[in-house]
């Protein structure tokens, strides 16, 4: 493999098992603009995961799973949304709840009934719908082309998805309403704003997203139910992590995406690169893959410590975001 | 038809929170394209009723008549369809969008799309209304008067043709004041009726036709303005006579307590929020703050209380600096500081503490065995209760929270903590926010009680007329700097404003800087004007 090949590769990979963290990061920034704070990623994702797998495997149809990751998730959603906004339950405890139950409702599934019941093991024409699409021209680009260009369904939808819901959170009328809702639930309520119904479609809308995110981690590892770790693997809280990296602009979660999947990747591929370029990067061979493990979250750490000092004024964060609102509130 | 010539009417209106009655059985007629004023004190229902208009609320019992319809609104959309517009004394606006954003968000037969030509259509609809407008500027950058101006735009956008403007002159300048009076006249020379919230009289009698007055929760009278006058208003109001004068009690000045030399302090952002400020303060003298709300005046009192670390600048107590000392420190020297910030509760109180707790929280240290790890409950109860019997507090007990408490006994036992603890200096910002004329004169005499025991009080206001009765002297600041200081009774509402918008600055007059004492306590200082 010629270092070119290499390098390409390594886009490659940053790219393919980092897409979830962009599906997560997309669908929790929908959540939080729109005035709720739904801490119960890890879960969503998790119920996405196993829901659109299951139907997935139950029909060996890839677009049937993508459909009910969609929609299993969006159910959690839909949980939190009439906790919170119906029930007027506390945001972030409720969230914490979603996760705990999501990975219950995972393991119950993916470790019980899973291993029972043969269909689930039926997963390998499922597994080959995941193909990669190349599209001429963009694919052959040196180094990126091969990442961005020559990719699954899955990676295409999550750059589609991010990139349609800034249009519809900046350009258009309806996101300018969902986003009053988060800043300032009150003053969207005085110009005549059915609070209610655009909180709870975006509740659903963003975890509908993340579910998609859980669903692509299931089908990239193999869909085997080995080990002690859900497959969402801590990925949900990044992803939370990455909406304040992203400044609650889903554009910028591509980047934020990519740059923790950089070093995210490096656990992987870091000897390949080693190998490589033995003068440069021989250094990534000495280092105990136990760092490697910690790096994405070492850098969420930083990151989250850097923006909280950081002063900013331009700060994409929703103002209301956690905060129940009740109009007869005095 | 008779009732063909009423806007609005509403019939029996009762509304209760709880086992508080709010609003019992209330009647009110609005004619077509009158002003009426809605006179009451704090808690007499007045923004009740008028949130059952605009949708917030809805009523227990009672019907609502717009146009000779009977009507049910159930939320603000209904109220919007109706052609009822109502700008809230706490604007409903979103701070980091533009001013077109803001009155666009609500509008539902725009196209779906958030187009730039946006801003332009949205300046000429302000034009038509007959003003200008910044439709990009962001509400955060605004200033109080242009936010207003924003949430009346949207109203009259809404194709709204009665209008509430709830307590709109509360944070106006007299200048931007006058402004909106115009603007109000002119609205209502195009056929809109209007109902206004307030409790300054002299702006009723100004602008409005009919006055209705409400007393706690109750309908007590509508009058006419013109056949009335503020003496039987107040009457009306409060229920009984009142004396409308504020004491300003003269008395013998002792030397300057505390001053303040070249003060500069940043803000949070870190821009300056005071900008080398010069001022002194005597025993027996009450010094008004006058400003701009924002105007530097909550940094300055953190600054005096040891709260905020200043730039530059000397903060002189009887000759000594206290500059960098430790709140404590600065507590033990006499200084006592009570800041009502507009939610106020946000500073100075725990609100779901007991009054006793909130007592405790600032003498844990003097009650009690000394060095015992435990907390002397007893004595801190006895406080409490001197506290609420030296200042009328009506409260259940000492162990109530203070949350539960009226905005005006919660204001009493805060300026009564910071009283009890015997202090020479008292900073005090906004103590009658909110409050009714009897709570307001209940503190104007708790203040005026201090004064005459010889205690120096800096008075951060926001009602020109009580700072011009009330204070000795009072200083502006405008944006940080100071404008002037100026004798209380020498000086005319109309100077204020001037002062308080940067158009007057009397800083240095005759070569002499204000703001710095003749026997002051400072030797090397001010060579300047030596």
């Amino acid at each position: 493999m010629s270092a070119m090949d290499v390098i390409s590769l390594f886009v490659y990979y940053i790219v393919v098992y980092n897409i979830a963290l962009l599906y997560g990061t997309v669908g929790e920034i929908v959540t939080e603009k729109s005035g709720s704070m739904n801490l119960g990623v890890e879960g969503t994702m998790a119920v996405g995961a196993i829901g659109g797998y299951l139907m997935g495997c139950l029909t060996d149809n890839l677009y049937v799973g993508i459909l009910a990751a969609f929609v299993f998730a969006g159910l959690c959603g839909l949980l939190f949304a009439w906790l919170t906004i119906s029930m007027q339950a506390n945001q972030n405890v409720t969230g914490l709840t979603i996760t705990t139950f999501g990975l219950g409702l995972y393991f119950f599934i993916g470790k019980g009934i899973g291993k029972a019941w043969p269909v689930m093991q039926q997963k390998e024409h499922l597994l080959q719908q995941v193909a990669e699409i190349r599209i001429p021209g963009l694919a052959d680009i040196p180094i990126i082309g091969k990442g961005f260009f020559h990719q699954n369904i899955l990676v295409y939808l999550g750059f589609l998805i991010a990139i349609a819901m800034w249009f519809y959170m900046n350009k258009t009328k309806l996101g300018l309403r969902m986003r009053a809702i988060g800043e300032n639930p009150a003053a969207a309520d005085a110009v005549g704003i059915n609070i209610k119904r655009y909180k709870y479609i975006h509740v659903v809308l963003g975890a509908g997203i993340m579910g998609i995110g859980g669903y692509q981690m299931g089908l990239n590892l193999g869909g085997t139910f080995e080990g002690s770790n859900c497959w969402i693997n801590g990925y949900g809280w990044i992803a939370i992590a990455l909406v304040i990296f992203a400044n609650w602009n889903t554009a910028k979660a591509i980047l934020g995406t990519l740059v923790f999947g950089f070093f995210n990747t490096l656990q992987v591929y870091g000897s390949a690169l080693a190998e490589t370029f033995p003068k440069a990067l021989g250094f990534l061979n000495a280092i105990p893959a136990q760092v490697y493990q910690a790096l994405p979250f070492l850098i969420t750490a930083i990151v989250l410590i850097f923006n909280s000092v950081k002063k900013n004024k331009t700060s994409g964060q929703p103002a209301a975001t956690g905060i129940n609102y009740y109009r007869e509130d005095r | 038809m008779a009732t063909d010539s009423y806007a609005i009417e509403l019939r029996n209106i009762t509304k209760t929170f709880g086992k508080v009655v709010a609003n019992k059985g209330i009647h009110l007629k609005l004619r077509k394209g009158e002003i009426l004023s809605l006179l009451g004190e704090n808690g007499s229902g007045k923004t009740t009723l008028m949130n059952m208009l605009s949708g917030i609320y809805k009523p227990d019992e009672g019907q609502i008549i717009v146009d000779g319809q009977e009507v049910s609104i159930q939320s603000p959309e209904d109220a919007k369809r109706l052609g009822i517009g109502m700008v809230h004394q706490h604007f409903k606006l979103v701070d980091v969008f533009s001013a077109a954003d803001n009155i666009l968000m609500g509008d539902e037969n725009a196209g779906m799309l958030l187009r730039r030509n946006r801003y332009e259509k949205i300046e000429q609809i302000a034009k038509r209304f007959g003003f200008e407008i910044d439709p990009k500027k962001k509400v955060c950058n605004m200033s109080v008067s242009e936010k207003q101006t924003i949430e009346i735009i949207k109203v009259l956008y809404y194709g709204a043709k009665t209008i509430i403007l709830d307590e709109p002159t509360a944070v106006l300048t007299v200048q931007e004041i006058a402004k909106l009076f115009r603007i109000l006249r002119k609205m209502k020379e195009q056929g809109h009726s209007i109902i206004i919230i307030t409790h300054k009289l002299n702006e009723v009698m100004d602008i409005s036709d009919r006055v209705m007055i409400m007393r706690k929760g109750e309908y007590i009278d509508t009058v006419l303005a013109g056949e009335t006058n503020e003496q039987q208003l107040t009457e009306l109001m409060v229920g009984r006579k009142v004396s409308l004068d504020i004491a300003r009690p003269v008395v013998e000045h002792t030397k300057p307590l505390l001053e303040i030399r070249d003060l500069t302090i940043r803000n949070d952002e870190g821009a300056v929020a005071i900008d080398k400020i010069n001022f002194y303060i005597r025993g027996g003298e009450i010094l008004g703050v006058a400003g701009i709300a924002g105007c530097g005046q909550k940094e300055l009192c953190e600054a005096i209380a040891g709260l905020r670390p200043i730039e530059s600048g000397m903060m002189i107590h009887k000759g000594d600096n206290i500059v960098g000392l430790s709140p404590q420190a600065i507590i033990e020297k006499g200084i006592a500081m009570s800041f009502i910030p507009e939610d106020r509760l946000g500073m100075g109180l725990a609100p779901s503490l007991s009054i006793t707790d909130n007592m405790l929280l600032k003498r844990y240290q003097k009650t009690g065995k000394p060095h015992s790890p435990f907390v002397d409950r007893k004595a801190g109860r006895q406080f409490a209760q001197q506290v609420i019997d030296e200042l009328q507090v009506v409260t259940p007990s000492t162990e109530t929270p203070v949350r539960l408490l009226s905005g005006g006994n919660v204001q009493k036992v805060l300026l009564g903590r910071e009283i009890a603890t015997g202090p020479n200096v008292i900073v005090t910002a906004y103590p009658v926010r909110g409050l009714d004329v009897n709570s307001s004169y209940a503190i104007y005499d708790i203040l005026n009680k201090q004064k005459q025991d010889g205690v120096g009080i800096l008075f951060v206001g926001e009602d020109l007329d009580v700072m011009m009765a009330l204070c000795d002297k009072i200083m502006v600041i405008c944006h940080g700097r100071l404008m002037g200081v100026v004798h209380a009774h020498k000086v005319t509402k109309e100077e204020l404003g001037l002062m308080m918008t940067g158009a007057m600055d009397i800083s240095e007059l005759n070569g002499k800087t204000a703001g710095i004492a003749k026997d002051s306590n400072i030797q090397e200082g001010g060579e300047e004007n030596a």
